[in-house]
C-alpha cells in the first residue's frame, strides 16, 4: 500500500533526533490518534541550517517527517513556509488516501517550528 | 519468511490441495444431479460432512456448508432472530466479538432488536454471572465467541451453555479461531449452533460450516433451490467442501501434538519478550488463551510501524492499531480490555501455526526487540517516559 519511496524513508529515516539549543520547535498531532511529531530547527542568516525530528506514528507519519526535514534543510524561512502537505506527499510518490489526512502532518510540524522561531525572534528584538 | 499471522489466514495444506484437485476439471458434477458424475460429487461432499462433524463431535446431519465464518454467523444470528421474533427481541453477546457477529447484532438493533454486550473486562473473558443478570423473558439468543481472534482468550462456553439450556435460550458460538486448535465438542460445550471456517485451519478460503443442533429451526436469510436443508441454498462448492473436510481430518489427527508444541513456543516467546523488552505487556489472559495466540503491547510506539519493520525482517504479523485499520479506529477488543487509545496503538499480534518452529523463537524475539528499539528512538513519547 505504501510507495517504495515511503518505505525507503520509513526504513532509513533522515535527520532523526532532537536539537538541544533549537531556535524553533513545533509539535503537532495527538497520541490518541496515533500520530505525534516534533520538529526542531536551527536557523542561521534566515536559513534552516539544521533540522531534526521525532515521531510517534505509522509508516506514513515517519516517512513524511523524514521527507519534510530533507526538503526543508538549507532552505530560507520563506521557502520552507511554502512547503505544503501535498508537496511532501508528492515527493514521496503519493500516500494511501486514508493516510493523507491523519498522518500527513509533517509540513504542519515544520510550520509550527518556524512560527516558534519567529515568536522567539520577536521576543528577543523587543 | 516466518509467517505468524495464522489468525488472519493459513496456507492451504498441500494434502488438502491434492484432495481438492479432482473436483474442478474431472469430477465437476453438480451434487444435486442424478447421473454418476453428480453422485460422485454428492458422495465426496457427504464424506466431507462426516469429517467436519467428527472434528466437532456433531452428527453429519447437523453440519451445513456455508461460504465461511461470516456467513455462518449471519445465518445463525439473523436466522434465529427472525424465527423467534414473536417470542422475544433480546440478544446477548459480548463486547469482544468478531465484526461478523458484532455488526450483525448492530444491524438487528437497527431493526427492532435489543442487544446486551457483556463486558470481557481486562482479562478478555466474559463472566457467567453477568450472563445470568442479563437474561430477560424476551431473550431469544445468546451468541458468544469461543476464542477471540485478536487476543485469543477462551470464553467459558460450556458454562454459558448450561445457563442457556436452563433458560431454554438458543446459544450460538463463533468458533472460527478455536476449531482445529483446541478440542471443540458441541455436546460438551452445550451449544445449539457453532460457526467454523476452513481457511483458518489450512483449508481453502470461501468455505465454512455452521453446526445446527438437531431440532433447532432457523429462518433462512438466503432463498433459492433448497440446498443444505434450505438454510444455505446455492449449488454446492464441492471442491472447497472436500478441502474443508480434508483440513478437518488432518486437524483432528494432529490436534493434541500441535496444541502442546505451539503452547510451548507461545510461552517461550512471551517470556523472552516480556523479560527482554522494557514496558512490554501481554494483552489478554496469560493462559486461558489459544495455544497459537500472542498479543503484546509496547508503550510509546505505534503498531503499524512495528508490523512494517518486522516485515522487513521477514516476519508476518499484525496489529490492533487504529492506523492499520480501514476505519482508523483502535481495535474494539483492546478498548474492551480497558486500554487507553495510545496503548492500543502499540499492539502486536503474533499467531502461530503448524509450520512455525522452535528454532525461529530467538530470531523473532530479537527482531521484535530491534524494531521496538528503533521505533522508540524515533518516538517523542519514549523520551517522556524516560524522564
Amino acid at each position: 500500500m505504501y510507495s517504495e519511496k515511503v518505505m525507503e524513508h520509513f526504513s532509513n529515516p533522515r535527520n532523526v533526533g532532537e536539537i538541544e539549543d533549537a531556535d524553533g520547535v513545533g509539535t503537532v498531532g495527538n497520541p490518541v490518534c496515533g500520530d505525534l511529531m516534533t520538529i526542531y530547527i536551527k536557523v542561521k542568516d534566515n536559513r534552516i541550517e539544521d533540522i531534526k525530528f521525532k515521531t510517534f506514528g505509522c509508516g506514513a507519519a515517519i516517512a513524511t517527517s523524514s521527507m519534510v526535514t530533507e526538503m526543508a534543510m538549507g532552505k530560507t524561512i520563506e521557502e520552507a513556509l511554502e512547503i505544503t502537505r501535498n508537496d511532501v506527499a508528492n515527493e514521496l510518490e503519493g500516500l494511501p488516501p486514508v493516510k493523507m489526512h491523519c498522518s500527513n502532518l509533517a509540513a504542519d510540524a515544520l510550520h509550527a517550528a518556524i512560527e516558534d522561531y519567529k515568536k522567539k525572534l520577536a521576543e528577543k528584538e523587543t | 519468511m516466518i509467517y505468524m499471522d495464522h489468525s488472519a489466514t493459513s496456507p492451504v495444506d498441500p494434502e488438502v490441495f491434492k484432495a481438492m484437485e479432482p473436483y474442478f476439471v474431472d469430477s465437476f458434477g453438480n451434487a444435486s444431479t442424478l447421473y454418476s458424475l453428480g453422485r460422485e460429487a454428492r458422495k465426496a461432499m457427504e464424506d466431507s460432512r462426516k469429517k467436519v462433524a467428527s472434528l466437532i463431535g456433531a452428527d453429519p446431519t447437523e453440519v451445513i456448508f456455508t461460504s465461511g465464518g461470516t456467513e455462518s454467523d449471519n445465518i445463525a444470528i439473523k436466522g434465529t432472530a427472525y424465527r423467534l421474533r414473536k417470542k422475544g427481541n433480546h440478544i446477548i453477546t459480548s463486547d469482544i466479538e468478531h465484526p461478523a457477529v458484532e455488526e450483525t447484532c448492530k444491524y438487528l438493533e437497527k431493526n427492532g432488536f435489543k442487544v446486551t454486550y457483556l463486558p470481557a473486562g481486562e482479562e478478555g473473558i466474559v463472566k457467567v454471572e453477568d450472563l445470568g443478570n442479563a437474561i430477560t423473558d424476551k431473550t431469544i439468543l445468546i451468541t458468544i465467541m469461543h476464542a477471540n481472534n485478536e487476543i485469543g482468550t477462551i470464553q467459558p462456553i460450556k458454562e454459558i451453555g448450561e445457563v442457556a439450556r436452563e433458560h431454554k435460550i438458543y446459544f450460538h458460538t463463533d468458533a472460527v479461531q478455536s476449531v482445529g486448535k483446541i478440542p471443540v465438542d458441541v455436546q460438551d460445550l452445550n451449544v445449539d449452533m457453532l460457526s467454523l471456517s476452513s481457511h483458518k485451519l489450512y483449508g481453502p478460503k470461501g468455505i465454512g460450516a455452521l453446526y445446527v443442533k438437531k431440532g433447532v429451526r432457523l429462518e433462512p436469510i438466503i432463498h433459492g433451490g433448497g440446498h443444505e436443508k434450505g438454510i444455505r441454498p446455492g449449488t454446492e462448492n464441492v471442491a472447497s467442501i472436500v478441502g474443508l473436510g480434508k483440513a478437518c481430518e488432518i486437524a483432528e489427527q494432529n490436534l493434541e501434538e500441535n496444541l502442546k508444541r505451539l503452547t510451548a513456543i507461545r510461552d517461550e516467546i512471551i517470556e523472552k519478550v516480556l523479560s527482554g523488552i522494557g514496558q512490554s505487556y501481554l494483552n489478554g489472559h496469560p493462559t486461558k488463551r489459544l495455544p497459537n495466540n500472542i498479543n503484546f503491547r509496547f508503550t510509546s510506539i505505534e503498531g503499524e510501524s512495528l508490523v512494517l519493520h518486522l516485515d522487513a525482517k521477514g516476519i508476518a504479523s499484525s496489529t490492533g492499531s487504529a492506523c492499520s485499520s480501514k476505519k482508523l479506529e483502535p481495535s474494539h477488543v483492546l478498548m474492551a480490555l480497558g486500554l487507553k487509545e495510545v496503548d492500543a496503538h502499540g499492539s502486536l499480534r503474533l499467531t502461530l501455526g503448524k509450520e512455525n518452529k522452535e528454532e525461529e523463537i530467538d530470531y523473532v524475539v530479537e527482531s521484535i526487540k530491534d524494531a521496538v528499539d528503533t521505533l522508540r528512538k524515533l518516538s517523542p513519547l519514549w523520551c517522556q517516559v524516560d524522564e
